[in-house]
């Protein structure tokens, strides 16, 4: 499984040194034999919000940790602004970190939490007392300072815990979970929340989650971890619309992959033989691969058509390009969008989703029906490892 | 369900009938006021000539000071080595011998007081030839015992409290820009504190009523009040005894009373908060 993810730097070490705020070089952790952080290199732009994404054990926390010091690094260096943090403690770098337990002090009202950290800095009473004020208005605490942190719901406490984090204006605000412990309704308001602080006072946000929909609407970039290497680092679009590895197309969202063999190489355009699929496969040429090569092609379900009539390409005689015939399966109905398990006659599944446009069609596709699906020629992606 | 309620409230009047009768009769003799402790003059009793003659025995005043002392250092000091230990275990994660020293801090627990008291002894004696301290057995070695044997018990309960507590608090701490030392003091302590307070509480009563091991390594001159005691009763209990007992009954009946009803309200008070938060959220 390693060997089949190499660690993949996409991002080239950009010429203006100002672009990158933060600086990872070939960062790496080890835990006895266990290797939590595997060689990473990142770049981290100014005041942009870059989301971590990836499972339990990919590392991401351990990487979190180092950057705000309660790791050291078995090899490779953490640059903050220029700074190399090697040999700086955490209490005294220019980072705050939101915990995914928040960790608000039990025993100080919410008041006194958000004012630690101004504290430490020795500020005076009056200018503590103001900027406590201010951040708990930014955060709508505003009325709940003297309460306790067990006086407080899962909500406030979050929002505290970002006031506390947010109180000492730190150029990075380091994110673990930030709304793991929300319940959905909640977690989606908070988003959006957390997108508008972070923009009104331009912090650089680096966000640690294991939820993709999360990463996608918080990041404006996202670097995806497995198994403590970076597998791709991207905007939100180009990772689910391109992804570079069939772990990263298998991680983020979901997606019908099948094996297949490269028959003929266009200037632009690739066909791809699949067996597994029972048909050719015109596809984009955005990878360089040569004739008889083994490739993957990724289909997203959103991306698929099924329809009861052959498509009009695909009624030639000879192989079909692009469309299959199948039987439908099984069909989840989910509101807004259907769900369509599609047994092709090789013998796979297929999912198709499609949006449920129309209030009662007037004669929607049931199960077992037999069907075609078919799909554009942008549609599939070509990953060659 | 009646027979069972019957049984239950048997057993219980029983049970309590047999750890605290002893306990009463001593209180009511206390104010007998005849000589010979079993039996009762109905004429003149009751009275409180014991409680008067008590406080006019120097011999006992000055050693329910004494035990006082002691205890009160003792259970002092046995807080400070006892809150290491446990922070040494609970944090210093996996090193060599860990499994050795927590072992050996617990084991004057289970261990004999008579063996512990012996081996403290032999080592003073040893210590006094060697070193030239500590200067013969008294006040000074009855409370570097009790340090002893407390510390062990003040380990468990500050380790207990500690393998619970959340190590994101003191790295959150860091994170703000606290250093170490400031991180114990503001967050560590604070939150340990219940527990080194019972500790305390703990080792100060351990220390107050130790009589085996105190024999061991005490000296002329420096009995404290249950050595006093034990030995005015090897010549036959008298009325005075009960008297001085049943003070000590009292002041600690007090102290269990104090701290229960603190415990209670901050129960209490926590329960509402908590009801508090949650109708907040809805």
């Amino acid at each position: 499984m390693k060997s089949a993810i190499p660690n993949v730097n996409v991002m080239p070490p950009a010429a203006d040194p100002d672009s990158a705020y933060v600086r990872i070089a070939n960062l790496t952790k080890r835990f006895g034999d266990f290797m939590a952080v595997d060689d990473v290199s990142l770049d981290i732009r100014r005041g942009e919000i870059f989301c971590l994404l990836g499972g339990s054990g990919s590392g991401k926390t351990t990487l979190l940790r180092m950057l705000a010091g309660f790791e050291l690094p078995s090899a490779g260096t953490i640059r903050i602004d220029g700074a190399d943090m090697s040999a700086i403690p955490p209490y005294e770098r220019p980072v705050n970190m939101m915990f995914q337990s928040y960790a608000l002090f039990p025993h100080m009202s919410v008041e006194k939490n958000v004012a630690f950290g101004l504290e430490q800095e020795g500020r005076g009473r009056e200018q503590i007392r103001h900027q406590v004020g201010e951040i708990l208005d930014i955060v709508k605490m505003g009325g709940f300072g003297a309460r306790k942190p067990h006086q407080l719901s899962g909500g406030q406490r979050q929002r505290v815990a970002l006031a506390r984090a947010l109180v000492k204006r730190p150029k990075l605000l380091l994110l673990d979970e930030p709304l793991a412990a929300l319940d959905k309704k909640l977690r989606e308001h908070t988003q959006f929340e957390l997108l508008n602080i972070q923009q009104r006072l331009g912090v650089t946000f680096i966000v640690v989650t294991h939820d993709q929909e999360e990463a996608m609407t918080l990041g404006t970039r996202l670097g995806v971890m497995n198994h403590g290497r970076i597998a791709q680092i991207g905007t939100p679009a180009d990772i689910y619309e391109s992804p570079a590895t069939r772990f990263v197309a298998d991680f983020i969202g979901s997606v019908n992959m099948f094996e297949g063999r490269v028959s003929d190489e266009g200037s632009d355009c690739l066909r791809i033989d699949c067996t597994e699929l029972g048909c050719t496969v015109r596809a984009e040429r955005t990878v360089s691969c040569t004739r008889g090569a083994i490739v993957w092609t990724a289909i997203r379900p959103e991306k698929i058509n099924i329809s009861r009539q052959p498509p009009t390409a695909a009624g030639q005689p000879g192989p079909a390009e692009n469309a299959v015939r199948g039987t439908v399966r099984e069909i989840a109905y989910m509101g807004d969008m259907s769900i369509y398990l599609v047994q092709i006659d090789s013998g796979r599944v297929m999912r198709v989703t499609l949006p449920n446009v129309m209030r009662g069609a007037e004669r929607p596709i049931a199960r077992q029906e037999s069907v075609w699906l078919s799909w554009h020629g942008s549609s599939p992606v070509v990953l060659t490892e | 369900m009646r027979a069972r309620g019957l049984f239950t409230r048997t057993a219980l009047v029983l049970g309590l009938a047999f750890l605290y009768l002893p306990i009463l009769s001593m209180i009511v003799f206390s104010f007998n006021n005849s000589r010979l402790v079993t039996v009762w003059d109905t004429a003149h009793s009751p009275t409180l000539k014991w409680y008067v003659a008590l406080m006019s025995n120097e011999q006992i005043l000055r050693a329910a000071w004494l035990s006082i002392r002691i205890a009160l250092i003792a259970a002092s000091a046995a807080v400070v080595l006892g809150t290491l230990a446990g922070m040494a275990l609970t944090r210093l994660g996996a090193f060599r011998g860990r499994m050795l020293l927590a072992g050996m801090t617990t084991a004057p627990i289970v261990m004999p007081e008579v063996i512990t008291g012996l081996s403290l002894l032999l080592l003073f004696v040893a210590m006094q030839q060697l070193i030239g301290w500590p200067k013969g057995v008294g006040a000074v070695t009855i409370t570097l015992a009790h340090i002893t044997f407390c510390m062990a018990y003040v380990t468990v309960v500050v380790q207990s409290r500690l393998s619970g507590f959340d190590e994101a608090l003191e790295e959150a701490a860091m994170d703000l820009g606290a250093r170490p030392l400031r991180v114990f003091l503001r967050i560590t302590l604070p939150l340990i504190l219940p527990a080194i307070a019972s500790g305390w509480l703990l080792a100060f009563t351990l220390s107050w009523d130790d009589l085996v091991i105190t024999q061991f390594v005490a000296g002329p001159g420096s009995s404290t009040l249950p050595m006093v005691i034990f030995s005015k009763v090897r010549f036959g209990v008298t009325p005075d005894v009960n008297a001085l007992a049943t003070i000590m009954v009292l002041i600690v009946a007090t102290g269990i009373a104090v701290s229960t009803a603190w415990m209670r309200y901050r129960q209490q008070r926590r329960v509402r908060d908590l009801q508090l938060a949650a109708a907040a959220n809805l």
